[in-house]
């Protein structure tokens, strides 16, 4: 076997490249961007193209207090890694939990709010363009909150186990970038459903 | 690497029972077993593909022929589209990208090798439900089987109304499906060229193959997406009742061109931009000279890739856009052709005064070359919205599009496996089929396709399943239908070099064509570690500089 031994310029030890599971992450962003752009653009050209009722200014509520509760959680996804980096176990672990549960509550607002729509309102995904328009859009990406929080709760369980060190912590950098992702989606999701489009 | 090492390695594979070594490939991650099966997959698929067209073209023939029914023939150009572009194609491409990539940049595996087994896994999938709708599609209705809605599978024709059963889930599933494999893919390509290059290979030292499969799997990410989001819409409206395409309810169906097309024609470029890869190496190394203006190059590449992204409605000029979409959409078609040319004249200038060899991989590089630009030029044409509206929907268009899949990716592609056969096996194609392959398969194709253009320009519209005679189409057809056959005589030929070189060609050796990047530095196959100890680069010919040490690259980059 044959090794290329030609001098190079600067020494290898100066050799450094992206850590790939960074890389992979964005890319998959990047990737999931396009689809929610194409959903928010179905959404925005079909605002008041509904023949019947019922319509966003007649039914939605805007969502305050979950909305600041799945904001806040990428404030607690953030410190949680800064302590795991420092090998802080319990306020890493304490953390993590806090993401968790803010991300559930989210979810429990969304259920909240499509159960009042559906038997309050008579709005479901097959009523009119508004109503598939909505749950499709709210509806992927509590997808992709869901999704998170399943992974999130293994790194909990991990953690509880006493599995996850600071050696882990850019593999969990990776998940919150991913998190950060769902919530600025969500930043999106929200401007465009609850204020520009009612 | 010694031939008696090999041999030893030949004979221990053989002497294995063979469910331990399907066990291998089926259960394998190595980035180059997997490239192997992508490639494998994918000419089956050519196969099918391929007798589709078969007999379509049997069926238009001869006027008022009946070799197949109507229906028959509606699933027969929708499966051939459909396979075509996302079974061969897509995954011929990624196999290429996946056994090349790390061995340029001097990587023993791409960067999440388990991710790459999933998404090739996925895409076989993917291609197995589109082909099962033959067994599964009537569902209860005893309504069709196979989908037949065309490639584009345009709204309303995809809605319960007009497709029961289930072919056209099938359709939807099969691509959703293959469409995640191709994005796994692509972050896979991604992370292995950003984050895996070995000492020394900056990013202005890499090898054209690995910077252009990094554009296209940029664009992969960006361009396959609006497609599996508009099957996912397309399947809210199949099953839960949604409203998305559907006219009645206040939906439109033009959107949903508009979501298709805004995968459709950047997907041309995804295909094309890996046989540019291919082209831009191989051209130098039977050319003898570096390639020609290496950063423009990069620089065009990543300007196609722009630019294609605001292009897609020049496929919906017929359906009556307002004169400022129009304009656009013309404007920044025919600019594409810009970096595309400067493209061209770049191999050209490769080829200009390098003490050029025909051997086959290079012949098919060339015409690659001239027929690549002729399916540009009638890209041209057809980019003025006037133009089009009167050559749209005919068998130009037809023509045209033939000409830059198969004259163009299907010419880089055959270069390719020339190129790349002796590396992937250890034996090399046998180079008289291999030219026979080639003149037999330039002939089929210019008999089919050049002709092609004319039924088009005389009205004959696409995907018409007879044609009244005596309309001046006739004689044109049969032309069209014989050189199909030359192709498939020639394919078969091709297919043939592959079984018996794989199993009587001569030895390759590490380096046949003496050429200079880093995956002729070790053995044919490469073992699985690719590289025994990671090789440091510091040109962008490292095999040049390895050879001639008094006069490296490195001296003047």
């Amino acid at each position: 076997m044959t090794a290329i031994t030609t001098p190079i310029a600067q020494p290898p030890g100066a050799w450094n490249l992206p850590y790939r599971g960074k890389v992979g992450m964005a890319c998959l962003i990047i990737a999931e961007s396009a689809i929610f752009t194409i959903f928010v653009v179905a959404y925005l050209f079909y605002v008041g193209k509904s023949l019947t009722g019922p319509t966003p200014r007649d039914v939605l509520e805007t969502p305050l207090f979950y909305t600041i509760c799945l904001l806040s959680s990428s404030l607690t996804i953030h410190f949680a890694s800064r302590f795991l980096e420092r090998d802080k176990r319990g306020a890493f672990l304490g953390l993590w939990f806090l993401t968790i549960v803010l991300g559930g509550l989210f979810l429990f607002g969304t259920a909240q709010e499509w159960h009042r729509l559906i038997y309050e309102h008579g709005l479901t995904i097959s009523t009119n363009l508004f109503g598939t328009t909505y749950y499709s859009l709210v509806g992927l990406h509590g997808f992709h909150v869901t999704a998170g929080l399943v992974m999130l709760s293994i790194v909990l369980l991990f953690g509880l186990a006493g599995r996850v060190g600071p050696e882990h912590s850019a593999r969990v950098e990776v998940l919150s970038l991913y998190w950060h992702f769902v919530d600025v989606v969500w930043v999106v999701v929200f401007t465009v459903v609850y204020v520009v489009a009612r | 690497m010694s031939s008696d090492v090999m041999a030893i390695q030949t004979a221990e594979v053989a002497g294995r029972p063979w469910v331990e070594t399907l066990h291998e490939w089926v259960t394998t991650v190595d980035h180059k077993r997997l490239g192997i099966l992508y490639i494998l997959y994918a000419l089956v698929f050519l196969v099918i593909g391929g007798l589709e067209a078969t007999i379509i073209r049997i069926q238009l023939m001869r006027p008022h022929n009946d070799f197949v029914s109507p229906q028959v023939f509606n699933r027969m150009f929708t499966m051939h589209g459909t396979t075509m572009i996302f079974f061969v194609a897509m995954p011929i491409m990624f196999g290429f990208a996946n056994y090349l990539v790390p061995l340029m940049i001097g990587a023993r595996d791409m960067a999440f090798p388990r991710l790459n087994a999933f998404s090739f896994w996925l895409t076989a999938l993917g291609g197995f439900l589109l082909y099962f709708s033959f067994v599964g599609g009537s569902g209860l209705y005893g309504a069709g089987n196979a989908p037949d809605v065309g490639w584009w599978a345009y709204a309303p024709l995809t809605s319960r109304a007009f497709s029961p059963g289930h072919s056209a889930d099938y359709w939807t599933i099969a691509l959703l499906v293959s469409g995640f494999g191709s994005i796994g893919t692509s972050i896979n390509i991604i992370a292995t060229i950003l984050c895996m290059r070995c000492p020394g290979m900056k990013l202005s030292r890499m090898p054209l193959l690995a910077w252009l499969n990094l554009v296209m799997s940029a664009m992969v990410l960006i361009a396959i997406t609006p497609l599996s989001a508009a099957q996912l819409m397309l399947l809210v409206d199949r099953y839960l009742g949604g409203h998305f395409f559907d006219t009645q309810a206040g939906g439109s169906a033009a959107i949903w061109m508009h979501f298709f097309w805004i995968f459709g024609h950047p997907e041309v470029y995804i295909l094309i931009i890996p046989c540019f890869a291919f082209v831009s190496e191989i051209i130098p190394v039977f050319s003898r000279k570096p390639i020609f203006g290496y950063p423009v190059m990069v620089g065009a590449t990543v300007c196609i890739a722009f630019v294609s992204l605001s292009v897609w409605a020049h496929h919906m000029y017929t359906i009556g856009m307002n004169s400022y979409a129009n304009s656009f959409f013309t404007i920044t078609t025919m600019a594409v052709g810009v970096p595309t040319g400067i493209k061209i004249f770049n191999w050209l200038g490769t080829m200009w005064g390098g003490k050029i060899q025909f051997k086959t991989p290079m012949m098919f590089c060339i015409g690659f070359l001239f027929q690549f630009l002729i399916a540009g030029l009638t890209g041209i044409m057809m980019s003025a919205a006037p133009l089009d509206w009167q050559l749209g929907g005919s068998y130009f268009v037809v023509a045209h599009f033939h000409y830059v899949i198969v004259g163009g990716i299907l010419f880089a592609l055959f270069a390719a496996f020339y190129y790349w056969f002796p590396k992937m096996t250890g034996r090399m194609l046998n180079e008289s089929l291999g030219k026979l392959h080639f003149w037999l398969f330039l002939i089929g194709f210019h008999l089919t396709f050049d002709v092609m253009h004319i039924p088009g320009i005389l009205g004959m519209p696409r995907r018409i399943y007879t044609y009244e005679p005596g309309r001046g189409w006739d004689t044109w057809n049969l032309i069209i239908t014989a050189g199909a056959f030359i192709q498939g005589i020639a394919t078969l030929l091709f297919v043939a070099n592959l079984v018996f070189s794989y199993f009587k060609g001569p030895r390759a050796g590490n380096d046949p064509w003496d050429a200079w990047t880093l995956e002729w530095s070790v053995s044919s196959p490469p073992r699985s570690y690719n590289f025994a100890s990671i090789p440091t680069v510091a040109s962008r010919r490292p095999l040049w500089d390895r050879k001639h040490p008094e006069d490296p690259d490195s001296r003047y980059e």
